[in-house]
């Protein structure tokens, strides 16, 4: 059976193979998406003590089908005086550099998309493409709470970008390597080998910016339903609006996956080391524990919203520039002579 | 033509065509926008060189930062085309003719004169595992060391330059001292006053 199948795959002509291989990484991203609307809504209705969403099908399970066909069969409205090329192009800017960035994401020692050897720059640059989806929705909507909304999330990403690049140096010093593959392997032993002990503030001000990034609660200015209605995606309406709505979710789940691999050793198992648990969970296949590692941060995500109020502006530039960049600066000293100096058990 | 080929050509013509168009359309945010893409596609022209680290880094550094902060400061700019275009007939002619001079220099000097392929051969192909950005890292961390260090040090002194040029007394602002906003105790903004119940006189 399994023969029969390798021949049937090496049949295949390589770009359609290349192509199969990119619908089986994004079908699942786009349902996790759709089911990780269903998550927080339910996780936040827990938290404040409603049960949320549980009238379409079992437990509510059916309600972001439901939600997604809504979305699909609602009109498009073009404001007259918006700019209308640009005004369709930025929810597809916002959506395609987040999908981009998993081609290189590594769900187990052997299954990646494209094992590059820069990826990590990669993953730096796809993130920081997404802005211009939001940009040029806000400018291209011709709304002053749209623009508003654009111009407060460039400066809230430009800023955090920095501290997220700078945690980064730290793991690629760490690792001595960009290819994320690499990196996981770099921290292989047990989960005190794992990196977020060595970089623990790098590890904390990663996930944080990336949580900025993701313009997700207590970031959220850009939205800023209390201030600005919902900032940048106000004109939107229908599937132009679900666009938005899914690159967020992606980026979510992107964040998550980016913070297991690099600082949670991805897809390696977390009995890694101990004397008999190694062997009773050897048979799970890595991808388990990575999406494990990816779904506590998910749910941290979705605990934040429910938890912080959002931050005001000047609070988050502060944060971003007087907080987490020295904080990053120095940690990569301390890294860059701790592997000069080979402190074990990460760096020998 | 090889696959290569097309892929240039495409990206090439694509990257002519931005370009062209960053200087001819009439509203600033689409000219910023054309740029974007003029950097993307020659990100994608260095990646045909094998200069990986070099191409990603355009992409993060001016797509994903610079023209990030240049498109922020020209939506907010009001700009008046018209009055742009003033003068446009009288400056055509010397425009014309710095561009014909610039066209000739650079044929000259960037012509097959000196940089056929006789001059310098044709660089060799690497294999898949090869690495650009761990060649780069050894280089510029080695033989151009100083150059490097002189040019870190260089960009220090303009950051702090600017950031300097920012910095003035504005007395008028209030600034908050977050310190002190997180060191403040219940006690210190409210008293709470016992007071026995007043009976009214009769």
């Amino acid at each position: 059976m399994l023969e029969m199948l390798q021949t049937v795959w090496s049949e295949i002509p390589e770009i359609l193979q290349i192509v199969l291989k990119i619908v089986v990484i994004v079908v699942p991203i786009m349902l996790s998406v759709a089911y990780l609307t269903l998550a927080e809504r339910k996780v936040i209705g827990y938290i404040q003590v409603r049960i949320g969403p549980n009238r379409v099908g079992p437990l509510g399970l059916l309600q972001p089908i439901a939600d997604g066909l809504k979305l699909v069969l609602k009109e498009i409205i073009i404001p007259t005086n918006a700019n209308r090329f640009l005004f369709l192009l930025g929810p597809i800017v916002a959506l395609a550099p987040v999908l981009a960035a998993w081609a290189v994401i590594p769900f187990d020692s052997n299954l990646v998309l494209a094992n590059i050897d820069a990826g990590l720059l990669y993953i730096l640059a796809m993130t920081s493409l997404g802005v211009y989806g939001i940009i040029i929705a806000g400018w291209a909507s011709n709304s002053k709470y749209a623009f508003l909304g654009a111009l407060r999330s460039a400066a809230q990403v430009v800023s955090y970008e920095i501290a997220m690049g700078f945690a980064l140096v730290g793991v690629l010093i760490a690792a001595g390597s960009l290819n994320l593959r690499e990196i996981v392997l770099a921290q292989q032993g047990s989960v005190m080998h794992w990196f977020w002990l060595p970089l623990l503030p790098l590890f904390l001000v990663y996930f944080i910016s990336g949580v900025a990034e993701t313009n997700r609660a207590p970031f959220d200015v850009a939205e800023g339903e209390s201030e600005i209605v919902a900032g940048f995606h106000v004109e939107y309406s229908g599937i132009a609006f679900a666009l938005f709505f899914l690159a967020e979710y992606a980026a979510m789940i992107l964040v998550s996956v980016l913070t297991s691999v690099m600082f949670l050793g991805g897809w390696l198992s977390p009995f890694e080391g101990v004397p008999f648990l190694a062997d009773a969970f050897a048979w799970v296949p890595g991808i388990v524990w990575l999406l494990g590692k990816t779904a506590v941060f998910l749910f941290l995500f979705l605990w934040f919203r429910a938890t912080f109020p959002r931050y005001r502006y000047d609070q988050i530039m502060r944060l971003g520039w007087k907080i987490f960049i020295p904080i990053t600066i120095v940690w990569l000293l301390v890294v860059g002579a701790a592997v000069l100096a080979e402190i074990g058990p990460w760096f020998d | 033509m090889s696959m290569e080929q097309i892929v240039f050509y495409a990206f090439a013509a694509i990257l002519v065509a931005a370009s062209v168009a960053v200087i001819t359309v009439r509203n600033p945010v689409h000219a910023v926008l054309f740029l974007v893409l003029t950097f993307f596609t020659s990100a994608a022209l260095w990646m045909l060189l094998e200069a990986e680290f070099l191409a990603i880094t355009l992409v993060l550094v001016y797509v994903g930062a610079v023209m990030v902060l240049f498109l922020f400061v020209v939506m907010m700019l009001d700009i008046n085309i018209t009055v742009l275009r003033e003068g446009f007939i009288r400056y055509l002619p010397v425009g014309i003719i710095v561009a014909l001079v610039v066209v000739v220099e650079m044929t000259i000097a960037v012509g097959p004169k000196y940089f056929g392929l006789e001059h310098f051969a044709e660089p060799a192909r690497h294999m898949a595992d090869y690495s650009n950005t761990k060649e780069l890292g050894r280089i510029l961390y080695t033989v151009y060391v100083y150059p490097f260090e002189i040019a870190a040090a260089i960009l220090l002194v303009a950051i702090v330059a600017a950031i300097a040029l920012t910095l003035r007394r504005r007395p008028q602002t209030k600034y908050q001292n977050a310190g002190w906003q997180v060191a403040t105790r219940r006690n210190d903004r409210v008293r709470i006053v016992k007071m026995e119940t007043e009976k009214k006189e009769s």
